[in-house]
């Protein structure tokens, strides 16, 4: 069996996420396409594991389940914070710092 | 393979979908598409463990976790379509191209070789071998996990959190309140009006009526008022003539009248 359609599979879902990281000005859509890169990363990881014999990339892509896992947490308790000071969920709209 | 010729354009096209839907919510049910197909290809990669972890952790909670947060910050915020950056979207798209085509060239240019496979590393249980592997070697990083964790958890407790600035109203306080309004303004201290009085309308969209004829406009929610779908009283008051014309009898003939009368009648039987 052939590993090669995966990865390459996994390499248009990451270059789909980045895109939508930087097109997308809702921050919980930006925060979804943070996920498909990484859900992306995780599919190239187990393939890889396949390819090479050994569970070491099964034990990676469990790792970064469990770290997206927390980053969603944490990552969408600061945006409602920041939806519940400034009404609004857009990425453009945060721009304090800016001025 | 089967399984991934299939799966993999739907994948890719859901993929595409979060890009261009206008809708959050859209969005996210693309998102899980993605995901549940993912989970079908780890099964196809013989990551059995995997799968039943992406299926419950990925598409249950977090993307559950995402529809909760779209609920709270409201299902309709979506996307502006103003562009605060001039050729922003333009030039992200063809830098996405361009890392899109660098990495599938890149990718086919190497050869991977036939699969190992995974009979010899899965034998005696894709779980057990994980679980050996995790509680041996990463026994450190599946540690340093639950500090992980348990920052997550704290952090998403602070960060949600909100103090009450004001004290909370009592029962007494909030009926002493009503009572001093009622000393000022004369603003009644019971409650409003329920709205649906009539016979045959009895919904929340149907105001009350006074004892003169006049709608109570208390009795109306605030919601109903601005969406504009209260009934008004006096169209309904119409249909009533109009149902005893169809009907073909007259005014005095009509049932409430009859049946008064035949009540008074029977009533002056009883008495004899």
């Amino acid at each position: 069996m052939s590993t090669e359609p995966y990865i390459i599979l996994s390499a248009i879902l990451f270059t789909i996420g980045c895109v939508g990281v930087l097109v997308r000005r809702n921050a919980i859509v930006v925060f979804m396409c943070v996920e498909l890169m990484l859900n992306a990363s995780n599919l190239a990881l187990v393939t890889f594991a396949k390819a090479n014999g050994n569970l070491d990339g099964q034990i990676a892509a469990f790792f970064v389940m469990v770290v997206a896992a927390a980053e969603v947490v944490v990552g969408l308790a600061i945006i409602m914070t920041i939806f519940r000071t400034r009404r609004s969920a857009s990425v453009d709209d945060a721009s304090l710092l800016k001025y | 393979m089967t399984a991934f010729w299939i799966l993999a354009p739907i994948m890719v096209l859901a993929a595409l979908g979060i890009l261009f839907v206008r809708k959050a919510v859209h969005a996210a049910l693309l998102l899980a598409v993605v995901m549940i197909s993912l989970a079908i290809l780890y099964l196809a990669l013989e990551a059995p463990f995997l799968f039943v972890v992406q299926i419950i952790v990925y598409t249950g909670a977090i993307l559950m976790l995402f529809l909760f947060v779209l609920m709270l910050v409201g299902v309709d915020a979506s996307d502006s379509v103003v562009e605060t950056i001039r050729g922003q979207r333009v030039l992200a798209t063809v830098f996405g191209l361009i890392l899109g085509l660098v990495l599938v060239i890149g990718i086919s240019q190497v050869t991977f070789g036939a699969a190992v496979g995974l009979d010899d590393a899965n034998e005696g249980g894709n779980i057990p071998q994980l679980a050996n592997l995790l509680f041996s070697k990463y026994v450190f990083a599946f540690e340093t996990t639950s500090a992980l964790l348990i920052t997550a958890a704290i952090g998403a407790m602070v960060l949600a959190h909100r103090e009450r600035l004001t004290p909370k109203e009592s029962q007494a306080g909030a009926a002493a309140r009503r009572m001093r309004e009622y000393a000022e303004t004369g603003r009644h201290p019971g409650p409003l009006p329920a709205p649906g009085v009539f016979a045959r309308h009895n919904s929340v969209d149907t105001p009350a009526l006074l004892p003169d004829g006049t709608v109570a406009q208390d009795s109306i929610s605030r919601v109903l008022a601005a969406r504009g779908t209260v009934r008004s009283a006096p169209a309904l008051s119409g249909d009533i003539d109009e149902i005893k014309r169809q009907l073909g009898q007259a005014p005095e003939q009509s049932p409430e009248v009859a049946g008064r009368s035949d009540a008074a009648a029977s009533t002056e039987e009883g008495d004899q």
